[in-house]
């Protein structure tokens, strides 16, 4: 077996074997997942990095209203923008989603998983040449727990109560037990800045790899080297530039011309094109973010659950995947959870497309008529097309599915968590427990299937300051199983980020943690000439 | 003249086209009464009678504009809170920023609010990035502006040697390869034209710069080689309306008696048409050119977005999806004032050109 694996991992390092490629072989000669990911990224990894060089990305998503403040980032741009300048306290390891040191050295949690304290890293100098202090960490948490800052992380920093030193230590103090908290500082929001950001949120001034050179919103954004930067391990070239390229044929017409090293949001409909030209590399990492039906477990007809079941089995998967993602995702299975979460549950039994059990179920419902799901092109790339496609596969099992187009304007607003039956989109979130409760908890706001279910709660609530893994883990696959049985949701899919890059970059890590490499792409990788 | 009447396509959508296109015949100055200041001033100097009436005019367009744009925006499904938190919109965030940005008062109320502002020459600050409005509008115009200039620097020229040299060897090869080439290249959709630059000049050659990015800190040399594509792809667009244009009007007039009797007179095609056509020709063609140059500044959206080009299009589209209100009513008027403002040129330009035009019968 090891003679095998050193050939793969020899493989990896001339460059002939992708990531995906060495995954499924690995896996077929009986690795796990997460050991041949690790020994992926060893091997890759035994190339020398090289310094030097002006790294272009150009990135969709970046708008004239982009803030530089990092409360308030909300786009792709502003996102890689703020991982170049900034750090956050707890950084997650690219490959198994656990979390690991930045500004934080280490942490502990109190037995009951509500008090914890973290020790600051020292040395640690901001660009402006201020050393980093324990008064920063705290300003900065407390400006994104003020309603006012309309800071992205407000809703996972609603469940700290108490932000305060001990010493050279800080300490947080939770309303409730939280295993995941560490993981929860990980969110791109959560930049510590100079006293906290309170004097100048704008000033773009931080820990990070580079400083910022210029910072144009909708246009252009660069950065240089810092020099006194605090980590050996990253940062490789000298200046980055981001260019903000929200046409899909600018941005590939950049890449292949050599004009940028690197784009964002490739087109599934024409990755195979870009592919065959010699200079570029196609770059898809399995996501957390999903495309999802839902239908609201408390109106009629939704309320029967037998509808909803014939409304599961009677969703294609395979073919959504091939069709609405161009084969870059993986199906899904009615729980809104992945393998790329930390204790993922195993074993639960993958469902598949099956007309005569839609029939069936929809029989015993005895729902007649048709059922109305609402659309529209911003729900997610392909939702229109997706919506027929499901209108079709529905037919063969009996059901009359009716398909309406609403406006992408104030779709959000007025369809989306307000009509009992749509399509939408889910990105994903660092914990299982976040995941379930942004949009499955009873009270949650984004309860998008009004999905009431106290001892659904219960579970959950229990799950969150359980310490003991395995005991979680248990938790999780009853919690899953309650979801993709009882639940409104129909997970046809979980979508890839797929990015591209010039055959120049080198040391592109796949981090499971979100988009562009967890929106690490311009500090993690260097430039081969 | 009848070719003209067809228009440019690409011009037919543009915002208040309608009413400024045709300059409409304003209220004859000399309706007032023969007695009244006005009428005596508007005999004496009839020209400059009827700028102040059209500026006048203006102002009581840009009022109607900014209600209209501030209208439509309202009517908008969804206001900027919930637009700009998107998805993630909770309602304590979208409560927030509804009262932090004074969203919760009347529609009335904050119209005058941000007119009083307007009429001080303040727009206010962006309400996504807090930045001031003026300013960023600014750097945008100043890009759009440039742009502008180069096109219109290379068509109209251009355009108008070449509806001369049509009118010349009409109905003969040359005049037939102009017409169809610029036939062509207005019937394909300008992001169709820039793809194909792109792709030949850029991709293929790799001569041309792409992104045409703009930043502060750019030399002119580099600038104007960022430009080069999106300013060939504005000239291809534009020619055909103007070249037409000229090539019709200068025929009308060459069927008048006066060039026929220039040609009596054994002058040459070329003088007759440049020195005794083209001035009678001269003011359906300067509309046209007016009109174009409205378009170069206003409706180059999509070329900007195909190539990348940070201008003021981009900036008010941006704007829009977010209803960002102050950005989007200080780029509605800025180009409703540049409409109305080269509309009134053009008609000025034609009265200047027309001396019968001064004296209304």
């Amino acid at each position: 077996m090891t003679d095998y694996t050193d050939y793969l991992a020899r493989q990896v390092l001339l460059g002939k074997m992708n990531r995906r490629e060495f995954m499924g072989r690995a896996a077929a000669f009986g690795v796990t997942l997460a050991a041949a990911g690790t020994m992926f990224d060893t091997a890759a990894r035994a190339q020398e990095p090289k310094r030097g060089g002006h790294l272009k990305l150009g990135l969709e998503g970046a708008a004239a209203t982009d803030s530089k403040d990092p409360a308030k980032s909300l786009s792709q741009f502003t996102f890689v923008a703020g991982r170049c300048w900034g750090d956050m306290l707890v950084e997650s390891e690219p490959l198994t989603g656990a979390p690991v040191p930045a500004l934080a050295e280490s942490w502990e949690p109190s037995a009951d998983a509500a008090t914890w304290t973290f020790n600051i890293r020292k040395g640690v100098k901001f660009h402006d040449g201020k050393e980093l202090t324990i008064d920063d960490v705290i300003k900065t948490l407390q400006r994104h727990t003020d309603e006012k800052s309309e800071s992205g992380a407000l809703g996972v920093m609603k469940s700290i109560k108490e932000i305060k030193a001990d010493g050279d230590k800080l300490v947080l103090v939770l309303t409730e037990g939280n295993a995941d908290l560490p993981l929860l500082l990980t969110d791109y929001h959560l930049v510590i800045q100079p006293n906290g950001g309170l004097d100048d949120p704008n000033a773009m001034i931080g820990t990070g790899p580079y400083k910022v050179a210029s910072f144009e919103p909708g246009v252009r954004a660069t950065f240089e080297k810092n020099a006194d930067d605090w980590r050996s391990d990253r940062g490789f070239v000298d200046s980055v530039e981001l260019i903000a390229m929200n046409d899909a044929t600018a941005r590939i017409a950049a890449l292949s011309s050599g004009q940028v090293h690197y784009i964002n949001r490739v087109d599934p409909k024409t990755v195979d094109l870009l592919k065959r030209a010699p200079t570029v590399e196609i770059l898809n990492t399995s996501g957390r973010g999903h495309y999802v039906f839902i239908m609201h477990c408390n109106t009629a007809p939704f309320d029967n659950n037998d509808l909803r079941l014939a409304l599961k089995y009677a969703m294609d998967r395979e073919t959504m995947v091939q069709k609405i993602l161009g084969g870059y995702g993986k199906i899904g299975n009615d729980f809104p959870i992945n393998e790329t979460y930390a204790l993922f549950p195993e074993g639960i039994e993958q469902r598949a497309y099956d007309p005569d059990k839609a029939a069936f179920h929809y029989k015993k419902s005895g729902h007649d008529g048709t059922v109305l799901l609402r659309t529209s092109d911003v729900a997610f790339p392909g939702a229109v097309d997706a919506a027929v496609l499901y209108q079709e596969s529905a037919k063969k099992a009996g059901i009359n599915v009716e398909v309406k187009r609403e406006p992408g304007d104030g779709y959000w607003s007025n369809v989306w968590n307000v009509q009992p039956f749509s399509t939408s989109y889910w990105g994903g979130r660092p914990t299982q427990d976040q995941m379930y409760s942004t949009a499955y908890l009873s009270t949650a706001d984004w309860n998008d299937t009004r999905f009431l279910r106290p001892d659904f709660d219960k579970i959950l609530l229990e799950a969150r300051s359980e310490l003991d893994e395995a005991k979680r883990k248990e938790m999780y696959h009853t919690m899953g199983m309650m979801v993709r049985d009882e639940g409104g949701l129909i997970l046809p899919m979980f979508n890839d980020f797929v990015n591209a890059a010039s055959k120049q970059v080198k040391g592109y890590v796949h981090d499971i943690g979100n988009d562009m490499s967890n929106g690490y792409v311009a500090t993690r990788v260097w430039l081969e000439s | 003249m009848t070719e003209a009447a067809g228009g440019n396509p690409q011009l037919s959508g543009l915002a208040g086209s309608g009413p400024t296109t045709q300059s409409p015949p304003a209220a004859s100055p000399n309706d007032q009464g023969s007695f009244s200041p006005w009428g005596g001033f508007s005999r004496r100097s009839p020209l400059a009678a009827l700028i102040l009436q059209r500026l006048a005019l203006s102002v009581a367009l840009l009022f109607a504009v900014s209600l209209m744009i501030f209208g439509g925006v309202e009517a908008l499904p969804g206001d900027f809170a919930t637009t700009y938190l998107g998805q993630s919109a909770t309602p304590q965030a979208v409560e927030n920023i509804r009262k932090d940005l004074g969203l919760d008062q009347p529609a009335t109320t904050r119209y005058f609010q941000w007119l009083g502002g307007a009429l001080q020459g303040d727009f206010g600050t962006s309400w996504a990035s807090r930045n001031s409005v003026s300013e960023q509008i600014g750097k945008r115009l100043g890009n759009s502006l440039f742009l502008a200039f180069f096109a219109a620097l290379i068509s109209i020229p251009l355009a108008i040697g070449l509806g001369m040299l049509a009118v010349q060897f009409r109905d003969r090869l040359a005049d037939k390869v102009i017409n169809v080439f610029s036939l062509a290249a207005i019937s394909l959709p300008e992001f169709f034209v820039g793809y194909l630059l792109i792709l030949f000049f850029a991709v293929q050659m790799g001569i041309a710069t792409f992104p045409a990015t703009v930043y502060d800190g750019m030399g002119f040399t580099q600038r104007l080689s960022a430009i080069a594509l999106p300013t060939a792809t504005l000239v291809l667009v534009v020619l055909a309306h103007m070249m037409r244009m000229t090539r019709a009007a200068i025929l009308n007039v060459m069927s008048s008696a006066y060039v026929e009797t220039a040609e009596l007179k054994g002058l040459s095609g070329l003088r007759i048409i440049a020195r005794h056509a083209a001035p009678n020709a001269v003011a359906p063609v300067i509309n046209v050119i007016a009109l174009n140059l409205a378009y170069l500044v206003v409706g180059v959206v999509v070329v900007e977005v195909v190539f990348v080009y940070p201008g003021m299009g981009q900036y008010m589209v941006d704007a829009v999806t977010v209803r960002d209100m102050p950005v989007v009513q200080a780029c509605g008027l800025i180009f409703a004032a540049f409409y109305i403002f080269l509309n009134m040129t053009a008609d000025i330009l034609a009265i200047i050109a027309n001396p019968r035009l001064r004296h209304p019968r």
